[in-house]
């Protein structure tokens, strides 16, 4: 997106050709990203005890945090900062799609609307799974990130509509039928367990846990990856920028020490407290 | 009680009476020139000692020893003495405990529940081991956690019932007519809940507990349980099968609404496998938060009605009602929703069904693509990383 290269601009401090870093993502997204799954976690966290509810582990959970009350409440607050956050987007994507009719928005290379590229990177990369081709080269947002993205959308309106409307059942149920409000739990219980178990599993292996981001994609963090790792990742992309001429643009400063440390306390804790409830929810599941 | 003979008067005349011999029986002071001795024991090191006050005090006072200890003619008596038979006057006591669960008189002698056999007094009385205060930590000395129940294989009742409401009325607040042991149980004539004339068999239970619950229940007897029961169908439950016998509690206490789902569910196994699958029970069952609706918030307790009633608050033209106790705004839509829906059941909840099995259609179809997916890309990135290391290493070697 444009935006990153004004950013980088502010940002760069050039270096030299072999410490060079790219900028992927601005501040902006790397707050929202922030946002959204520390209040991703906290829903989890409070949602699952409801889901398995008979499960141990959901009572004892409970029992330490003050009861069905606090669980709930803790619930609903994660609900409603994550639906002002989901509101931003919706808002900043409409004012520079629509209103500054920005281009690349809604099409494009680096658009998150999935295009042609996608099937054939996806075939590609299936093949290249099986040793059947070399590996596509992915641009900005790769498929499976694309698929990433929608999921979590689709997610955040189906769950959230859902939710909302069991919060305040009495009002939806003016306009929805009365099965709907049987229906809203089923929707809401399964859309998260799957967007749980998703993002616990897939999500983390897809994104952190392979072997060639192990342990942890920094770049969520500190916006910026070194050049080898962008030209090795998104040569797509790269070859775009160099042939446009913008690398330069893109440059950003490298990320202090004290951050990357942070950075990496906060997203370990995130996957660790994902692989647990992972694990829990995994062991209800299958004892139900 | 005062007596009339001074010292040195007791011992003239109790050497003259041993003189005499056995020509006369022996009056109380007789026998308390002996027996008043506080440290006095038989031969088995047994106290013999009576406290001529408190005998005098208590319901038997007017009485002479040898009212009681019949057997005993002259002094000196044989160290055995025949053990004394109450049953001589309290013939009816006597009757009722015949064919009693404590009929054996050797494990359940009158003085196990009535105290030192020269300190009984009326059970109206304070001091009393049967004034109803005192009733529980009576039964106590053998239905407690003391071994003597567990001998006889029966449950330790005391500890359940001294923590549930009506002991907690009886025992802080002093409440006289508190339910205590033989309220239910009866006194005398105790007999196992086994047997149809127990007062504690399951068909005489509404009556039991309604000699204090009149109110209840007559409301459990207008229900379908009391009906059930009144028509002798023995599976419908009584006031204890949900309230328990001993370890009751005051129904709108946390604990009792957490344990009540499941005794209605031991028996409504259907409707409790659908109840578990709403919101209702999964809020409940994690606790701190006993709003959430039990069973009888919408059902009623004691004169559980079919829907089909009119005057149920499950009946359509009252739902609107029972859901606004907790649901403010509750509307005629809102009240369609199903608190026993089953999106298992295709026939019953169609539109359900068939959301859960997209939902679910869905769940796994994204996650088996995205596993295999993954698994697939693990083993790549593993088998390429391998070979280019090797390569590395190769180049340094």
């Amino acid at each position: 997106m444009p935006d990153l290269e004004q950013t980088a601009a502010q940002n760069n401090a050039g270096g030299s050709a072999a410490g060079r870093f790219v900028t992927r993502f601005t501040p902006a997204q790397r707050y929202m990203h922030g946002v959204l799954f520390s209040t991703f976690l906290g829903l989890a966290a409070t949602g699952l005890p409801m889901r398995f509810s008979q499960s141990f582990w959901a009572r004892k959970f409970a029992a330490a945090v003050g009861g069905f009350g606090a669980i709930i409440f803790f619930h609903k607050v994660c609900a409603v900062v994550l639906t002002v956050a989901f509101l931003i987007h919706v808002k900043d994507v409409f004012q520079r799609g629509i209103v500054n009719r920005e281009k690349g928005i809604f099409w494009g290379p680096n658009s998150m609307v999935a295009n042609w590229k996608d099937v054939t990177d996806l075939v590609g990369h299936l093949r290249w799974f099986l040793g059947l081709g070399k590996r596509p080269q992915f641009g900005r947002y790769a498929y499976w990130e694309k698929f990433d993205y929608w999921a979590v959308f689709w997610g955040m309106l189906i769950i959230g509509f859902s939710g909302y409307a069991m919060w305040f059942a009495p009002f939806f149920a003016r306009f929805l039928p009365g099965w709907a409000l049987n229906a809203v739990l089923v929707v809401h219980s399964e859309e998260g367990l799957l967007a749980i178990l998703f993002i616990f599993s897939i999500h983390f292996v897809n994104t952190h846990l392979r072997p060639d981001t192990f342990p942890m994609d920094m770049v969520i963090f500190t916006g910026v990856e070194s050049e080898e790792e962008f030209k090795e990742k998104r040569p797509g992309e790269y070859q775009s920028l160099v042939k446009q001429g913008k690398l330069e643009s893109r440059l950003g400063a490298a990320p202090a020490t004290w951050w990357i440390n942070f950075a990496r306390v906060i997203g370990f804790t995130a996957i660790f407290i994902g692989l647990t409830l992972l694990v829990l929810t995994l062991s209800a599941y299958f004892r139900e | 009680m005062k007596s009339i003979f001074s010292i040195p008067l007791i011992v003239i005349a109790g050497a003259i009476l041993m003189a005499a011999g056995p020509l006369r029986a022996q009056s109380k002071a007789d026998c308390l020139t002996c027996h008043a001795d506080a440290g006095l024991q038989d031969a088995s090191g047994h106290s013999v000692s009576v406290d001529e006050h408190k005998f005098g005090s208590s319901t038997h006072g007017s009485l002479d020893c040898v009212n009681c200890h019949a057997t005993i003619k002259s002094y000196p008596h044989p160290d055995k003495i025949t053990p004394v038979a109450c049953d001589t006057c309290h013939t009816d006591e006597a009757k009722g405990l015949a064919g009693s669960v404590h009929s054996n008189a050797n494990d359940h002698p009158c003085t196990s529940c009535h105290g030192n056999a020269h300190e009984i007094f009326p059970k109206s009385d304070p001091r009393s081991a049967v004034y109803p205060l005192n009733v529980p930590r009576t039964c106590s000395a053998c239905h407690a956690d003391n071994g003597m129940a567990k001998k006889h294989g029966l449950a330790s009742v005391y500890p359940s019932y001294i923590d549930s409401i009506h002991g907690f009325a009886l025992s802080k607040e002093g409440l006289l007519v508190a339910a205590n042991c033989q309220s239910c149980h009866g006194s005398h004539h105790i007999l196992s809940r086994k047997d149809p004339q127990s007062q504690t068999y399951k068909a005489n239970v509404p009556e039991t507990c309604g000699k204090c619950h009149a109110g209840i229940t007559e409301n459990y007897l207008g229900g379908v349980h009391g009906k059930a029961v009144a028509a002798g169908n023995m599976k419908a439950p009584v006031c204890s099968d949900c309230h328990t016998a001993h370890a009751i509690l005051q129904p709108t206490e946390a604990a009792f609404r957490t344990q009540s789902t499941p005794i209605c569910g031991s028996c409504h196994t259907d409707k409790f496998s659908t109840y578990r699958d709403t919101f209702h029970s999964q809020l409940g069952s994690l606790g701190g938060y006993v709003e959430t609706a039990r069973c009888w918030d919408c059902h009623g307790a004691h004169d559980v009605l079919p829907a089909s009633d009119p005057r149920s608050p499950i009946n359509e033209a009252n739902l609107i009602t029972t859901c606004g106790k907790c649901h403010a705004g509750a509307n005629a839509s809102f009240v369609k929703y199903q608190p026993h829906a089953n999106a298992r059941n295709r026939k019953l909840n169609p539109a359900l069904f068939f959301i859960r099995l997209f939902m679910n259609l869905l769940l796994a179809s994204v996650l088996t693509f995205f596993v295999i997916h993954t698994v697939l890309w693990l083993i790549r990135s593993r088998v390429d990383q391998v070979k280019r290391k090797a390569a590395e290493g190769g180049n340094h070697a």
